[in-house]
């Protein structure tokens, strides 16, 4: 963004004062999370730089976090190679954590990423009737307070049928609590308003026309949908989908009360114990979320400059 | 040009040059008026079938269960259940009515047979909820009672405890006798009933709800003004930068917000506690003494730090994502039209912005609301929020008819709110683009 | 509908359906949670061959109660806390259990003599008892160190801040402990009004220097970070970070609150008889002294106190740091749970009205 050649003096100055305030801005986002980092080497269990850390004294250091990481709840953390990898793979609770986490957390932006853009769409339609009372009904999971929802929907999925008998239908057809749909079918729901206020403030701005434009020349609304109203909506999409995921990734209430023994996930296990203690570990586990987060977006960015090449698009 | 996409336009020109001039026609000859109707009603159906699969799940998986939640608030047959006899004289007596000896007799009966099934917890605990301090009246009468107990039964009851004749525990139990009840909503606004069922404040040393509501919804709003001031210039520069610059930027949004609530909650109280990072940082610079560190966290400003950071991209990403969309020519055009750059932002810019800020402004103002762990955590005496109080009564008092009132109450308020800014703001009304 | 039934139906299978004979545990997580996996689930599992599932809560009670309301009960025993227990017993929702049933000491004395006072209820077991103490960081006081709850209170001899829970039932003992009542007539007073006002007065004076906690993990922390001087919290952790870590704090045993961790079983539990055999198991004499190798709470067993030996580090003698050790029982304010039944609610709502307040 450079300065355009006909500003004045005056805006040349605002433009540069405002430059360094974002970069302020930028600061305060990142300071706690660059601060976490050289913490998790901490050879204690505080979340302290202590004295032997801030002279960078080795004995200050120390990687027994990360190895807890692997060891915790290992059958054998003393084996040695293709052993130990295999036994953290199976039973290290973090490891597991971290599967659960991403399986729960994949399935359940996807069903809400899916359902909230239709309903998006559908709302963002001029003739959609009781538009403002659904609107409410749908964002209200976002609403009342985590621990109501979770105990509610505990209610609900320990028997799902139970609301048949009013039908004279049979009243018990097994449980989702202590599943992993339960947990999805949750999560999904709590991810779902989200998606529809990101999607729905993107479609304010579409212009209704463009379909018709498609329409008229010949495209059925499949295509319309795919070719014209999807690509120019998919920013709002994405960080509708980018919440969801994050509300199922950094979600405990609802765990705590629908998972099961077999469904436990990383921010379940780092609340785990919090009457005794807050281990550091968690400060582990999020510098290698902050890793691997940095290597795929920096992937995905090099990906599209490469594609961009190929195609001769030259970037601004 | 337009014009010739516009289907309604189309058939206007269809209809314009049919021979009828009378009744308008659509290009089948049936007549326009009707055309247009079925083709809106179809619309209308074809928008509501888009909604439907998601309102349904919405209203099985959630609402229903909810409103089985909050139904606690205002039913509760913790008494009335469980000690029928007497539930049932206290309906035919009106009140007033002095308790008599059958009267007397229904209770000790209730208190033996409650006690036998063990559900005197129950009983107990529901007229604790109006009375402290009754829970183990009930209790260790029931035990007593269990035993055997003779007429007649005034005489006895309050010889096992003289509280029984206290006039409050009466006017209690008769509140509870039937299951309906608004006595949770009105402890929930610090209110009580009187002895002869007239409606009070409870004591001022008792008053914490009001103030609990106030400062949540007050925090909240603070919270949404702090996060659209810094959160706005990252999201212009953002969305004007190159893609391949504001991609990399974009990463420093996401980082923080893909890290866990609790490592960020923790993090601050490194970096601003008395022996704190930054308070290091100030000491070594020499800008305040080693007796003068300051006081950050612990307090509000350590909850509004905390909050603002972990609320800030739920404001970023939705203005972000509406800034893409923004023609750049607009500005130019004000532009060489004459205006200023702060006028071609203010009346040319801003507007558009306005509905990604309205989605960021919902989002954070309502997880503001909601929030209670980081305030818990890093708020010091000042941190505790309503959601505080309505966790403490789920999980630690198991009063769940409190916390489902306490929420009911929140749930209004912010439809309430919600409602407002929809007639304020106007969500549909945002097309200015 | 019907699909995702069947899959729900097998995915619940999948967890639960897996081993013959198991038996589920839900206790608090954390260093507390593995200590009862080293002392109680591992020879519980040798011996008897029954699989252990061990549930992590914040508060075992609130998935209880969740899943008694739901009649949908998936735990088998559950670690709660003793308010909980008789509460919840109560309502007529746990199993009663007989004291006879349990296994007798090793001398033979019964269990019913054999465990301390409270620590058997009609519906309930303790394994534990844990202390809630104060601490304080020993290089912050050059001179004469603090040794009593009232020193805790004393900002001009001790300066500097202190940490305290932001709850009443923890702190309003203190103030009056610290004002010279005595420990056995704490709740007449707190039952009267003089007396919380009593106690709201003491803490007036220390106000404005507390730094409030949350979770047990904190005042730990907090001292640590020397951003406080004083501190009360949980002995099992102060002792964690005086052994294992080395860390320069001592304990103030005066005026410790007492509470009790309790095994309770709820009815219609899936696997009632294995909840049977564990809970007889996990309170048996040994078993209860094995669990002090690991944590430093006391076994709930007069007789287990004979048995307590070494910290897991194979050097730290464990009977001065129980705070069972009769030496600081004296001063101890046990935690009464009809009290907290009675008052917990209107205590905690002036509590927070009174925190507001400047």
């Amino acid at each position: 963004m450079a300065v355009p050649t006909y500003a004045s003096p005056l805006e040349r100055v605002w433009h540069y004062a405002y430059l360094v305030i974002c970069g302020l801005i930028f600061f305060f986002l990142i300071a706690p999370i660059v601060v976490i980092i050289p913490l998790s080497f901490n050879a204690e269990p505080y979340f302290t730089f202590t004295e032997k850390m801030r002279s960078f004294d080795p004995e200050g250091y120390s990687l027994r976090w990360y190895r807890s990481l692997l060891t915790f709840g290992m059958q054998n953390p003393d084996a040695t190679g293709a052993a130990f990898w295999a036994d953290a793979w199976a039973n290290a609770k973090w490891v597991n954590a971290a599967k659960n986490s991403i399986i729960i957390g994949f399935f359940s932006t996807i069903l809400a990423t899916v359902l909230g853009t239709l309903a998006a769409l559908g709302l963002s339609r001029p003739e959609m009737p009781f538009r403002r009372i659904i609107m409410a009904t749908l964002i209200s999971p976002m609403i009342v307070p985590l621990i109501i929802t979770a105990t509610g929907m505990f209610f609900f999925y320990s028997n799902p049928c139970e609301l048949l008998g009013l039908f004279g239908l049979p009243t018990s057809c097994g449980r989702l609590a202590g599943t992993y749909l339960g947990v999805i079918l949750a999560h999904a729901t709590l991810g779902i308003p989200f998606v529809i206020i990101t999607v729905t403030a993107t479609l304010v701005g579409f212009d209704q026309s463009l379909n018709r434009a498609a329409a008229s020349l010949g495209a059925n609304p499949r295509t319309t949908f795919f070719r014209v109203t999807m690509p120019l909506i998919l920013p709002g999409v994405i960080s509708g989908a980018l919440f969801a995921f994050v509300t199922s990734f950094d979600e405990v209430v609802a765990v705590l009360f629908i998972a099961g023994p077999d469904q436990q996930t990383i921010p379940r296990q780092m609340w785990n114990g919090i009457r005794e203690q807050i281990s550091p570990a968690i400060l582990a586990v999020a510098t290698l979320l902050v890793v691997f987060s940095i290597a795929l977006l920096t992937t995905v960015e090099l990906l599209r400059r490469r594609s961009e090449r190929i195609r001769g698009v030259t970037p601004h | 040009m337009a014009n010739a996409l516009d289907p309604h336009a189309a058939i206007a020109t269809t209809a314009s040059g049919a021979p009828d001039r009378g009744s308008l026609t659509a290009a089948d000859g049936k007549p326009l008026a009707r055309a247009l109707a079925r083709s809106q009603q179809r619309a209308r159906r074809r928008a509501f079938l888009l909604v439907l699969p998601l309102l349904a799940f919405i209203l099985i998986t959630f609402v229903i269960p909810i409103g089985q939640m909050l139904q606690r608030s205002f039913y509760n047959d913790g008494f009335s259940a469980n000690m029928p006899q007497i539930s049932a004289w206290f309906a035919e007596n009106p009140r007033g009515t002095e308790p008599d000896e059958a009267a007397w007799a229904a209770l000790a009966a209730d208190l033996s047979a409650s006690a036998e099934e063990r559900s005197i917890g129950v009983v107990g605990t529901r007229i604790n909820y109006d009375v402290p301090g009754t829970r183990s009246l009930f209790t260790s009468t029931g035990r007593q009672v269990r035993r055997g107990i003779e007429p007649p039964y005034r005489e006895a009851l309050v010889e096992i405890d003289e509280d029984w004749a206290s006039p409050r525990l009466w006017s209690a139990m008769r509140n509870a006798a039937t299951p309906l009840t608004g006595n949770f909503y009105l402890a929930a606004v610090d209110r009580t009933r009187a002895d002869d069922g007239s409606i009070r404040q409870v004591e001022e040393r008792q008053q914490v709800y009001v103030m609990l509501f106030m400062r949540t919804f007050w925090l909240s709003l603070l919270i949404t003004a702090l996060t659209f001031v810094l959160g706005f210039p990252i999201a212009h520069l953002l969305a004007t930068l190159p893609m391949r610059k504001s991609n990399l930027l974009m990463i420093l949004v996401l980082l923080p917000f893909w890290t866990s609530l609790l490592v960020r909650t923790t993090s601050w109280m490194v970096l601003l506690q008395q022996q704190g990072v930054i308070n290091d940082i100030l000491v070594w610079m020499g800008a305040i003494g080693s007796d003068g560190r300051l006081q950050m966290i612990y307090n509000q400003t350590g909850t509004i730090i905390a909050m603002t950071h972990i609320l800030l991209p739920f404001m970023i990403l939705p203005l972000y994502s509406v800034m893409r969309t923004i023609n750049p020519s607009y500005v130019r055009a004000a532009r060489s039209l004459g205006a200023t750059s702060w006028t071609a932002f203010r009346r040319i810019y801003f507007p558009q912005t306005l509905p990604g800020l309205g989605a960021g402004a919902l989002l954070v103002f309502i997880l503001a609301v909601g929030y209670y762990i980081t305030p818990a955590l890093v708020g010091g005496s000042s941190g505790q929020l309503i959601s505080n109080m309505i966790a403490m009564h789920m999980t630690d008092t198991l009063n769940w008819s409190m916390a489902a009132a306490l929420a009911a109450l929140l749930l209004g308020s912010v439809l309430i709110l919600y409602w407002l800014y929809d007639r304020l703001v106007g969500i549909d009304n945002l097309k200015l683009g | 509908m019907k699909n995702t039934l069947i899959l729900s139906t097998a995915l619940a299978g999948m967890a639960f359906g897996a081993a013959a004979q198991e038996v589920n545990v839900v206790s608090w997580g954390g260093a507390y949670e593995m200590s009862q996996v080293e002392a109680y689930n591992k020879p519980f599992a040798e011996q008897t061959g029954i699989k252990v599932n061990m549930i992590a809560a914040d508060n075992p009670a609130t998935p209880l109660k969740a899943q008694v309301e739901a009649r949908n009960i998936t735990g088998d025993v559950f670690d709660v806390e003793v308010s909980d227990a008789i509460r919840l017993c109560d309502e007529g929702a746990l199993v009663e259990i007989d004291p006879a049933m349990l296994p007798a000491a090793p001398d033979g004395t019964p269990a019913a003599e054999d465990f301390l006072d409270g620590a058997l209820l009609d519906c309930a077991v303790a394994n534990i008892f844990w202390g809630t103490v104060i601490a304080f960081d020993k290089t912050k006081f050059e001179g004469e160190a603090p040794s009593t709850a009232a020193d805790f209170f004393d900002l001009e001899k001790f300066p500097g801040k202190r940490g305290l829970p932001k709850n009443p039932k923890r702190t309003l003992y203190l103030a009056l402990i610290a004002d010279g009542v005595p420990a056995d007539q704490i709740y007449d007073k707190l039952g009267s009004e003089e007396g919380v006002e009593q106690a709201f007065a003491k803490l007036d004076t220390i106000k404005n220097d507390v730094v409030w906690w949350e979770a047990g993990a904190q005042p730990v922390q907090l001292l640590a970070d020397g951003e406080v001087t004083m501190a009360t919290g949980y002995n099992g952790r102060f002792f964690d970070a005086m052994v294992a870590e080395g860390k320069p704090f001592e304990i103030i045993w005066e005026g410790q609150y007492m509470d009790l961790d309790m095994f309770v079983i709820p009815k219609d539990s899936p696997n009632p008889e294995e909840a049977i055999e564990y809970l007889k198991f996990a309170t048996d004499t040994q078993r209860l002294a094995d669990q002090a190798k690991y944590i430093a709470y006391g076994p709930a067993r007069k007789s287990s106190a004979a048995l307590v030996g070494m910290y897991q580090d194979g050097k730290t003698e464990m009977a001065p740091h129980m705070p069972t050790n009769p030496e600081y029982m004296t001063t101890a304010v046990m935690d009464d749970p009809e009290f907290w039944a009675d008052h917990d609610a209107e205590l905690t709502e002036r509590f927070n009205s009174w925190l507001a307040g400047s």
